[in-house]
């Protein structure tokens, strides 16, 4: 069924925004720290392990699916309620220190990624991470 | 008419969906049309929607671009954190887990220059520009990391409400320029690998401005870059009120 992937898909993001704020509460800082990426983690290995069982049935993957298609869409939604008019007032020093802030890192990806190993193949462009297993 | 906004209203979310539908279809027609598909339609969609946050903010004074608008109140609750980060969690389904291992070290190495490179930027500027206390530096500093670290960290360390606002200030058009300046350097920073987009996400830091540039850029590429993007900000937070705020009062007194 289809909401089996959707379920699964709320536990990991609860499961992991919930040991993100544990990690924040012990390192005590007033943040998440990480927990959508654990969450992304988690999601990761429940479908590897899953999927090795044949418990992921072509329903349930579209529960998941469905989501990860929305995304750009979600981001559009994202970028129409950003504060755009209070980012265009906050003056010079704002500008300044963002616009060299970007150009700075801009830079330096640049200089990592040409220095460090090419992709060795196209695999990651098809297919999925169960394909691999 | 007044039937027509009585049903849009009623029914927030799903007025999002038709209206984000509508934006979507408009930009891929411009996109091929307008620009014979040099520019992606995502990218196009995405300076639409700031467009309109910009719209939206000028009409209501509000701080929600146009989810502030009863009619678009909807459109606050698609692009919300939490449908956000449901859809960027839902995006790991298609990540290779063997490329994403391989990029690990380099991923946390970005994640570390990510945070301290935006911080000593944003602080110098800070103090070229007159704001040479400590606590001010530190919290514009932190803003160039990104919009939340500035204000999480600049509470920590007491800092004055207009100094947090101009340290949100900083982190927001730091997130617009990334959303909107990553598909043209793209090629430029050789983006175009897994690996590429995880040091991407270190470095270019705020989850908003890495997911949407990385979605203008290559949708395949957005797992790898938001799995270290989310990093960032706790990271930021964690080390904005210790770590950078000791470094930079033992510089400045």
């Amino acid at each position: 069924m289809i909401i089996y992937g959707t379920a699964i898909l709320a536990a990991c993001h609860l499961l992991g925004v919930y040991i993100g704020d544990v990690l924040g509460s012990l390192i005590g800082v007033k943040a998440n720290v990480g927990g959508v990426g654990i969450a992304m983690m988690l999601l990761i290995y429940v479908r590897m392990f899953l999927h090795k069982r044949g418990l992921m049935p072509a329903s349930t993957e579209a529960g998941v699916g469905f989501w990860a298609a929305m995304y750009i869409p979600v981001v559009v939604a994202m970028a129409a309620q950003q504060n755009v008019v209070a980012a265009l007032k906050g003056g010079p020093v704002a500008l300044i220190s963002a616009v060299g802030a970007v150009l700075l890192c801009a830079v330096v990806i640049a200089i990592i990624n040409r220095t460090g190993p090419q992709s060795q193949n196209d695999s990651w462009t098809t297919g999925t991470v169960a394909d691999e297993t | 008419m007044e039937i027509i906004a009585h049903a849009l209203r009623e029914n927030p979310l799903v007025t999002a969906f038709a209206f984000v539908g509508l934006i979507m279809l408009v930009s891929v027609y411009l996109s091929r049309y307008l620009t014979l598909g040099r520019v992606h339609g995502s990218a196009i969609a995405i300076v639409i929607g700031l467009g309109l946050a910009y719209w939206g903010g000028i009409q209501t004074g509000g701080s929600k671009g146009l989810a502030d608008l009863k009619l678009f109140a909807g459109i606050g609750l698609m692009g919300g954190a939490m449908m956000r980060d449901f859809a960027i969690v839902a995006t790991a389904f298609e990540v290779h887990v063997d490329e994403a291992k391989r990029a690990g070290l380099i991923g946390v190495l970005s994640l570390l220059l990510g945070t301290v490179i935006p911080f000593i930027f944003g602080a110098s500027v800070a103090w070229s520009m007159g704001y040479t206390d400590a606590v001010s530096m530190t919290t514009i500093g932190a803003g160039a990391v990104t919009y939340i670290v500035g204000p999480v960290t600049g509470a920590a360390i007491g800092a004055s409400s207009d100094l947090m606002a101009l340290s949100i200030a900083t982190g927001l058009i730091k997130a617009i320029l990334v959303m909107v300046f990553t598909p043209m350097a793209a090629r430029f920073m050789g983006l175009n690998n897994p690996r590429s987009a995880m040091v991407f996400g270190g470095l270019a830091g705020t989850v908003s401005g890495v997911s949407a540039g990385l979605a203008a850029t290559d949708r395949r590429l957005v797992p790898y870059g938001a799995l270290v993007a989310t990093f960032h900000t706790g990271l930021g937070c964690l080390m904005g009120p210790s770590v950078l705020y000791l470094a930079t009062k033992a510089i400045v007194g």
